[in-house]
């Protein structure tokens, strides 16, 4: 059965972008993750345009952010004023993000440039997925205790001026590394169409020292506000964001992660992230290995619309 | 003998009448022919408007023609040759060319047409360059090699921007928005001509325009026009205009979509 996208202007098999928003749902929710970094390179692989692609992906995620974000917010877990100062930082880096987007696309380097970054991001963060697990899985079979991070360390962010204080985070904290994190986040949303929750987390936890408590409810918090923005920037500007085929990606989605998440509770921590990471390592092989080889055709149309058709 | 010669031109007086040159054709004379008899063109389309669904895969639009007044011994020596062209909206189109940078694929250079039909389908009697010379088919602009094609801005090389033009042109024809059949029109009488063209599925939306160009020994001696209107239906032309022209209450929607379905999983799928 096909249908119709509008703004991609193709007609896709439905049962095809269902199994999509399925299968990454089903890994977000096996993962915790938010799948944007996954949704928008598998399009682009079904030849949706980049352009469209990303904006949906945007959309995409703020459905599979929200229950997270709904069930943090009634047990408490996310610090509010930190989630803002992100917000702050993220929905000015959203807004440049989109300029950059928008010139990207006016000078034809923007399907490159989403392909580079999906290389570069999946490339490093498979690899340290996937070395971190192997590292844990090793000491699992040595039955050797896992290193304890000792609370307390400071780093040269916490000599940075403009301190604010963190009431629920227990944290007196320069507001620019924080400002400054969601600034980047918001770029990458709007430029790669993911929620940046797999940077987003790392670096609040190893960077700015934010008790892991919180740091899943606050960056929901702010990737929900970041991505609803972007996609609505997207809309207006670019006119990319496909209602029916997120729609489709969204309500499939949303099913398989109730599965995936059952399914994680299963299985080991450690056998997870490596498995995340080997199919993170995958997908951002697959396009390196497309921008490498040399294409069928060397050029290309693009005729007011989106890409050639 | 006077009653041959007549009957197929009151055939095709009367099937003009009749009305399947229903939408006025604009007469457009071009040159006094050699004999002394102005040869007359009506055409009719088999529709008017053309209907994009969601299932859509593509339709045939036959575009049906009468010669009045034609001249039975150039009829007879096959001297009539008729090209029916259906060009659809236009719009500048830029083509790109990639080229190794550091081990990567990028695109490097860039060469923009303006105005250039979206969609081009074509049907002749015989290949249009048995017809008519190439320098007369690119002033008229008739045929898929013989579209103006006229870059934007400055372009250093002139070879390069051929190279870019027959790249586009290769494009479109493999896109399928481009198409020719040499073979597509048919006198189905002495003066009854019928031309079937292809509409592919990514047909664009818009005032596509029918052209019917009547050779006469391979001078063009008249040409007629119709349009034909393609429109997305139902719900999928209610999502483009509305994305298109209240772009933020759309992306609202967007976003709106994306709450009650997160929200509603989580409700359905609650635990407790």
């Amino acid at each position: 059965m096909t249908v119709y996208l509008p703004i991609a202007e193709l007609s896709v098999n439905i049962f095809i972008i269902l199994g999509m928003g399925a299968a990454v749902g089903f890994l977000s929710g096996m993962f915790g993750v938010g799948g944007g970094f996954l949704i928008t390179p598998l399009l682009i692989f079904y030849n949706i345009p980049p352009v469209v692609a990303v904006a949906t992906g945007a959309n995409q995620v703020v459905a599979s952010s929200v229950s997270g974000a709904i069930s943090h917010f009634r047990r408490g877990t996310l610090d509010m004023k930190l989630g803002t100062v992100l917000l702050v930082g993220g929905l000015a880096g959203a807004s440049a993000g989109i300029w950059i987007f928008s010139w990207l696309r006016k000078v034809g380097q923007l399907d490159l440039i989403i392909s580079l970054l999906y290389v570069v991001f999946l490339g490093t963060i498979g690899s340290l997925m996937l070395a971190e697990s192997l590292r844990a899985m090793r000491r699992a079979a040595r039955n050797e205790p896992m290193p304890l991070r000792r609370p307390g360390q400071h780093n040269w962010v916490h000599r940075l001026p403009l301190k604010m204080r963190f009431k629920k985070s227990k944290l007196y904290l320069s507001a620019i590394p924080v400002v400054a994190l969601g600034f980047g986040i918001g770029i990458l949303t709007s430029v790669m169409g993911v929620g940046g929750g797999f940077i987003m987390v790392p670096a609040m936890i190893y960077l700015l020292r934010i008790p892991t408590s919180v740091v899943v409810g606050t960056s929901l918090f702010q990737i929900i506000f970041v991505t609803a923005y972007t996609t609505i920037v997207q809309a207006a500007t670019n006119y990319s964001v496909d209602i029916v085929l997120a729609t489709i990606l969204m309500v499939a989605g949303v099913i398989g992660a109730q599965y995936g998440v059952r399914v994680g509770q299963k299985l080991r921590g450690e056998q997870l992230r490596a498995l995340l990471g080997l199919l993170v390592l995958a997908v951002g092989l697959r396009l390196a290995v497309d921008l490498v080889i040399t294409p069928a055709d060397l050029y290309s149309l693009s005729v007011g619309g989106f890409a050639s058709r | 003998m006077m009653t041959i010669r007549l009957i197929p031109c009151l055939a095709a007086l009367l099937l003009a009448i009749l009305g399947w040159a229903e939408p006025a054709a604009a007469q457009v004379p071009i040159g006094p022919g050699p004999s002394p008899v102005r040869e007359g063109l009506e055409i009719g389309t088999s529709t008017s408007e053309i209907a994009i669904t969601s299932d859509f895969r593509g339709a045939d639009l036959t575009v049906f023609g009468a010669l009045t007044n034609a001249d039975e011994l150039f009829l007879a020596i096959g001297q009539y040759d008729v090209v029916v062209t259906l060009e659809g909206p236009r719009d500048a189109a830029t083509v790109r060319r990639k080229e190794r940078v550091f081990g990567i694929w990028m695109n490097t250079q860039s060469v923009t047409f303006e105005q250039v039909p979206e969609s081009y389908s074509m049907a002749s009697t015989r290949p249009v360059e048995d017809i008519q010379g190439p320098t007369s088919l690119t002033r008229m602009g008739v045929g898929l090699d013989h579209l103006a094609l006229s870059p934007i801005g400055y372009v250093g090389n002139a070879l390069a921007v051929a190279d870019f033009r027959e790249a586009y042109r290769r494009l479109k024809l493999s896109s399928g928005l481009y198409q020719r059949d040499s073979a597509g029109v048919r006198f189905v009488s002495p003066s009854l001509f019928r031309a079937t063209l292809r509409l592919p599925a990514n047909v664009p939306d818009g005032v596509h325009v029918a052209h019917a160009y009547l050779f006469k020994s391979g001078e063009l001696i008249l040409q007629r026009e119709l349009p034909l209107r393609v429109v997305k239906t139902g719900l999928e032309q209610t999502i483009t205009d509305a994305a298109h022209q209240q772009p933020l209450a759309y992306g609202l929607v967007c976003v709106l979509v994306a709450l009650v379905t997160g929200w509603g999983a989580s409700v359905l799928f609650r635990k407790d």
